[in-house]
């Protein structure tokens, strides 16, 4: 089969569906990899390099969509482009099918093929090929660049000959893959990074990338479907509010992540907030494709309002496009390695694997979206390091059941101790004496040997249980027989235990050193 | 030798043998230790030689030089690797020897006892023969299957239980039968059907649970020794049998302890088989990721902190001097290189310990589970050699998995987890690990040595 990567139509758009490793990785499993002339120039792609990796230069971007079988995209076709998805052709591409449903018809209509990246399914398995992870990374770093460029002051505090700098503050609403990335970028440039997410279980993940959690006073859980977050009630939304109105007075960047699945994004820092930001500060919207967190930020524009610069660029991943071909073109590998396991260069849509059957949205003209819904985590699957209260059961024993056993079994043993004495001749108590005291003994020492050396105490324990030779040296003297030679093996057999497990102890206990 | 004398004897033996297992607390003092040990046997034996009733001094230089031999060829040749077979073995001798010095006894009729202390005597013998032919057939078997000669999977026969049962009320009765009549039947009976409980009991038990069972045969061998002391009234016998004897229980309830199993359910046995059932089988257990060699090396060298935790497959592949070499290498360069040591990591107490020090490494960066647990999420790389259910995350999170509750090392805290595996093969215990399959999981397939020689190349 034949792989397509044309340029992307729209001129905003500076990604490109592939890089030159991708093509390299396509014809080694089996592809035929064409490229328009020029695709990848914005993101540092020479057409030297594309043709170094094995792929066909094409000028006509007709041709590409005419000849191959499989076109790599990264935005969704336009309506002239979805028109030449036509029977036994596939495209892979971001797609929304919520969004762009004529689309879906039209090529349904057509008897194409639609992988849609955005409808790789969010389990582990495929993480790999989660390109909406891959570009929120980015544009969570991205927000950070983009704020740094236009707040005036170092995100660091300096101490320098001409005087202190405050580090600046940063606040990320959100932590989720942007929101992280944001978090840990603003963090290692050197601001104090506060981050706010209404699933308090990424307080972790949150620490882990140099950020503080804020809590809220609010016991909620916003946990949704597939690790989102989910709309909250009104008493959170209103605590959370009063968190950010406090917060906005004194951070100096703002960066908003906040999206509910298939809702408008919420609106979480309000106009009001804005003007008590102090002047100079900077808000970056992630969301603003969606209608934006902050009130005043306008989608696709940078603007000054009270003083404060709002961001609302939609494109920050294409204003990254190395480095988001890069991820996107890895994904798309992935991806391949799922569709073609027999390295036969043809894809195959098996529908058993559940990440290919997720991101099928239509097959040969079948609109085969929204895919049936997996069944639901079991709570095993995830093991965090913050899932310790699920842990299993301790039997609880309070401390006074812990000292009635204790003494019940102290009972116990005394009076086997008394039972034997009623019954037993004198001599054997005497003995049995040296025998539970010895027990005693071994009790009180044995502990205290350190569990590195387990394995000379046993077998230095072994050469000294031998001293059961004592019994047969004894009975070796006795004139009948077989006695001498029971003894004898005793003798024999008890030896080579002494001599061997002191031996042995000797070898181990000369090994243990210290640098 | 008046008597006195060698009752004196006999008190210092005992007190060298207290010292003795005293100075194993630590590394520095245990060589002393040792020492005692050796001083208390041979001040021991030198005082009963001189006793009056001892005769054929020949016969005894003879087994004993030839003792001496074969316990000294086996004591230098054996691989540190097999010490749970050789312990296992010795502890077979012990046992052995109960039973030859219970029959030794019961057939020396020169002094007739009459009444209690007749009673005494053959409940004395009865038990002697009893554990020691328990220890003898159990330790037997062990060794087996330490050594691969015997398969690890436990035998679970059917109604096992019952006929375990059915073996103490035999042995109970035979038992009463021979202190009422002293018939010599009853007490030959009596050693096949232990003979025959020792095999079956340890059979039972699955391959991970073999620490336990070594502890507990090596408590068998110092009650058997125990028992003999009673039997011939000999004080030094009933010291030495208490202290190995609670050596021996100590150790297993540390074993347990570090599995989260009860004593009696491992003596029951049958662990790894009706537990490990196919039902970790259903839905998304995810992809484990592969590593090379390489790529490994490159992760440790640019890590701060590396905790390495070895488990049985090391001890498999002869890893462990390899993996010294790699931990002096990486620590040449400033990593911050630890060892995790789990309690039951191997096949018995102590088993990584002895082979890590065998291979040189340092024993102050050698860390038990509970100093070292904490530190894994400040850890950058965990490299896993060969262990799997002691790193199993269900322990903690899957309540219903057959090893829940047991402690385990909680390397998924680390930044990156290196897990070196033959395949993905189960554990032990028969259960799947996630292990493997979490995010900051990657698996270096292979035999370990290699595994690690090729890191040890990529380090330069």
């Amino acid at each position: 089969m034949k792989i397509g990567i044309p340029c992307e139509s729209s001129l905003q758009e500076k990604r490109i569906a592939g890089t030159p490793q991708l093509a390299d990785k396509l014809i080694g499993l089996g592809f035929e990899v064409a490229v328009e002339k020029g695709a990848g120039s914005h993101a540092n792609i020479s057409d030297q390099e594309w043709t170094d990796a094995g792929a066909e230069l094409v000028a006509e971007p007709d041709d590409i969509w005419q000849s191959c079988d499989v076109i790599l995209k990264v935005t969704p076709p336009t309506t002239e482009e979805a028109s030449k998805i036509t029977t036994a052709k596939t495209l892979v591409s971001f797609f929304w099918p919520a969004q762009n449903k004529a689309l879906l018809d039209q090529i349904s209509s057509q008897g194409g093929s639609v992988l849609a990246m955005d409808c790789v399914p969010r389990i582990s398995r495929a993480q790999k090929l989660d390109a909406l992870s891959s570009m929120a990374n980015i544009a969570g770093y991205r927000a950070v660049i983009e704020a740094g460029n236009h707040f005036g002051n170092f995100f660091t505090g300096q101490i320098t000959a001409a005087g202190k700098v405050p580090p600046a503050k940063v606040m990320v609403i959100g932590a989720g893959v942007a929101g992280l990335s944001a978090i840990g970028c603003a963090s290692s440039l050197g601001a104090i990074v506060r981050a706010f997410d209404t699933r308090p279980e990424v307080a972790d993940q949150v620490k882990s990338m140099g950020g503080e959690f804020l809590y809220l006073d609010f016991e909620e859980d916003g946990t949704g479907e597939g690790g989102y977050a989910k709309v909250m009630s009104e008493e959170f939304i209103a605590a959370e509010m009063k968190l950010f109105a406090e917060q906005a007075k004194e951070v100096d960047i703002i960066i908003t992540t906040a999206l509910i699945p298939g809702k408008p994004a919420p609106r979480l820092i309000t106009a009001e907030m804005v003007k008590t930001m102090k002047t100079g500060s900077v808000v970056v919207d992630l969301a603003a494709e969606q209608g934006g967190n902050c009130e005043l930020t306008e989608p696709g524009e940078v603007v000054h309002k009270h003083g404060v610069t709002l961001i609302g660029y939609t494109d920050l991943p294409s204003r990254m496009a190395a480095q988001s071909s890069k991820l996107y073109a890895n994904n798309i590998g992935h991806l391949f390695d799922e569709l073609c396991p027999e390295r036969n260069g043809v894809i195959n849509l098996n529908f058993d694997d559940e990440v290919i059957r997720g991101t099928t949205v239509i097959k040969e003209g079948e609109i085969t979206w929204p895919p049936p819904k997996p069944a639901p985590p079991k709570p095993s699957a995830a093991p965090a390091p913050s899932n310790k209260e699920v842990q299993a059961p301790e039997p609880v024993v309070s401390k006074a059941q812990k000292t009635w056993g204790n003494l019940l079994g102290l009972a116990i043993v005394i009076a086997a101790i008394l039972g034997v004495g009623s019954v037993a001749p004198k001599e054997f108590m005497g003995h049995f004496t040296v025998f539970v005291l010895a027990c005693f003994v071994g009790w009180q020492v044995i502990w205290n040997v350190s569990a590195a050396l387990h394995t000379p105490l046993m077998s230095v324990t072994n050469a000294i249980s031998s001293i059961i030779v004592l019994g047969a040296i004894l009975q070796i003297g006795h004139g009948s027989q077989i006695i001498v030679i029971l003894a004898a093996i005793a003798i024999l057999i008890t030896t080579i235990n002494i001599v061997g497990g002191f031996m042995v102890t000797h070898r181990m206990l000369a090994m243990f050193r210290k640098d | 030798m008046p008597e006195g004398i060698t009752t004196a004897c006999y008190i210092v033996a005992s007190i060298l043998f207290i010292l003795s297992l005293g100075g194993l607390s630590n590394q520095e003092k245990a060589r002393r230790g040792n020492l005692y040990g050796i001083i208390g046997m041979l001040l021991a034996v030198g005082a009963t030689l001189f006793n009056a009733s001892v005769g054929n001094y020949g016969i005894i230089a003879t087994v004993v030089a030839v003792g001496a031999v074969i316990g000294a060829v086996l004591a230098s040749r054996v691989k540190m690797t097999a010490m749970p077979e050789l312990v296992a073995m010795l502890h077979s001798f012990v046992g052995l020897a109960a039973v030859l010095v219970g029959y030794a006894t019961f057939l020396d009729q020169t002094h007739p006892l009459e009444g209690a202390v007749k009673t005494i005597h053959d409940v004395e013998v009865y038990l002697g023969i009893l554990i020691g032919a328990v220890t003898f057939t159990g330790s037997v078997v062990a060794f087996g299957k330490l050594n691969g000669m015997i398969g690890g999977k436990p035998l679970t026969l059917p109604g096992r239980h019952l006929l375990n049962l059915l073996i103490l009320i035999a042995c109970i009765y035979l038992g009463y039968d021979f202190i009422q009549t002293g018939s010599q039947t009853s007490l030959m009976i009596m050693t096949v059907l232990a003979l025959l409980f020792g095999i079956h009991m340890v059979a039972a038990i699955g391959g991970a649970d073999m620490p336990v069972v070594i502890s507990m045969l090596n408590s068998y061998s110092g009650w058997a020794a125990a028992a003999t002391g009673f039997l011939l009234e000999n004080d030094l016998l009933i010291v030495t049998g208490a202290l190995v004897g609670s050596s021996g229980a100590i150790l297993s309830i540390i074993m347990c302890r570090a599995m989260n199993r009860k004593f009696i359910s491992v003596i029951l046995g049958g662990f790894g088989s009706s537990n490990g059932n196919g039902a970790k089988a259903e839905g998304e257990q995810g992809e484990a990721v592969a590593i090379t060699g390489t790529e490994t090396a490159d992760l440790l060298k640019n890590a701060q902190s590396v905790v390495i935790v070895p488990g049985y497959g090391m001890a498999v592949a002869q890893a462990q001097q390899t993996v010294s070499t790699m931990v002096q290498k990486l620590i040449n360069t400033g990593v911050n290189v630890r060892f995790a040591i789990h309690p039951v990591a191997g096949r018995m107490p102590g088993h990584m310990n002895v082979l890590l020090a065998e291979a040189k490494v340092s024993y102050d960066i050698v860390l038990e589970m509970d100093e070292i647990n904490d530190d894994f999420p400040e850890t950058e790389v965990v490299m896993v050699i060969g262990a799997n259910d002691i790193v199993n995350p269900d322990a903690e999170n899957d309540p219903d998995s057959p090893i829940a509750g047991m402690p385990v090392l909680q390397v998924w805290n680390a930044k990156d987890v290196i897990v070196l595996k033959r395949s993905m093969a189960a554990g032990y215990a028969g259960v799947e690990n996630p292990l493997f399959f979490h995010d900051n999981t990657r698996m270096l397939f292979g035999d370990a040595k290699e595994s690690i020689d090729s890191v040890v190349q990529g380090l330069g």
